[in-house]
């Protein structure tokens, strides 16, 4: 877990993805986006959940306003986390994009079944990327209503 | 129920709005920023329920690819439309964006828990509605990846 500029109050997002060079992609485009947001990192489906549920290293985890969650991870896969953050009263509000290579239409058709918010394929360009990240940003940091300080969230 | 253009392979996208100027504006806007799209709309809660279930004269609505749903509705209301959807293993599947007036924070926390795809408050400035839509239209009908159409 690192964390990419801080003032307040910061937008919490927690980005689970084990490929350090997309981590890398995705800080640097919300480092360029300039705005005040804490990105947290999870390499694997287990550490999401111990971020989401603030348990071990966790315990002081903050509650992410969204999630960028890529399907294909070690330990417990994207599917797995997407249902059991959906299937969480408390958590279930969080706004959950799927961010994946895969464009299967079974992985979008699981997805929406599951209740992703959204689902958006990794472009494999390099500039592509950077784009869609810019967008993601514009749109759901920007354009969209977050449901910040929620009640039930402590 | 209106269309903008006339093609099949078109996305369909329904919007649910009883204000005839936001209408007008949606049209406006999403003409300007995508022809290729048709546009239905539901004036109220059961009339869009009905498109959804294909009743009565919706016997032959296509399945919308994206719903845009106004809250505060004539007949039934936009909340228990969003309930009704996402309580259905079929329509479940079809991102629902609330398109409302109202910052509340109750109706944006029990959207997201009726599991709302995302929230957007609707500007009351021209330009800025019309950049919304805009933005709707190119993350929505360009960025992501919808379910295919059965």
């Amino acid at each position: 877990m690192r964390l990419i500029e801080v003032s307040t109050p910061p937008i919490e997002v927690l980005l689970v993805e084990d490929s350090p060079g997309d981590v890398r992609l995705t800080q640097e485009a919300f480092h360029d986006a300039n705005k005040s947001i804490r990105l947290h990192l999870a390499f694997d489906g287990v550490e999401a959940m111990a971020f989401l549920r603030r348990e071990g290293i966790h315990a002081h985890a903050a509650r992410p306003d969204l999630i960028l969650l890529d399907l294909n991870l070690p330990k417990m896969d994207g599917r797995e986390v997407l249902a059991l953050i959906k299937a969480d009263k408390s958590l279930k509000m969080i706004p959950t994009v799927i961010l994946t290579t895969s464009d299967a239409e079974s992985d979008i058709e699981k997805s929406y079944e599951l209740q992703v918010n959204c689902y958006l394929r990794k472009p494999a360009q390099w500039d592509e990327f950077a784009s869609l990240m810019k967008n993601i940003i514009d749109f759901w940091l920007t354009k969209v209503k977050l449901p910040r300080r929620s009640p039930g969230h402590e | 129920m209106k269309n903008i253009d006339g093609n099949e392979r078109h996305k369909q996208v329904l919007l649910v709005e009883d204000s005839p100027g936001d209408v007008r504006l949606t049209q406006e806007a999403f003409r300007d920023a995508n022809r290729s799209i048709h546009l239905h709309v539901a004036a109220d809660g059961v009339e869009a329920m009905a498109f959804l279930n294909h009743k009565g004269k919706h016997v032959h609505a296509p399945r919308p690819d994206l719903i845009l749903l106004d809250l505060n509705l004539p007949k039934m209301d936009g909340r228990e439309v969003l309930s009704h959807i996402k309580e259905d293993a079929d329509l479940k599947t079809i991102p629902t964006v609330i398109l409302t007036t109202s910052d509340a924070e109750v109706d944006i926390v029990k959207s997201y828990q009726l599991q709302a795809n995302c929230y957007l408050t609707k500007p009351v400035e021209l330009d800025a509605f019309e950049s919304l839509v805009k933005s709707i239209n190119d993350f929505w009908l360009t960025k992501v990846k919808l379910p295919q159409q059965r």
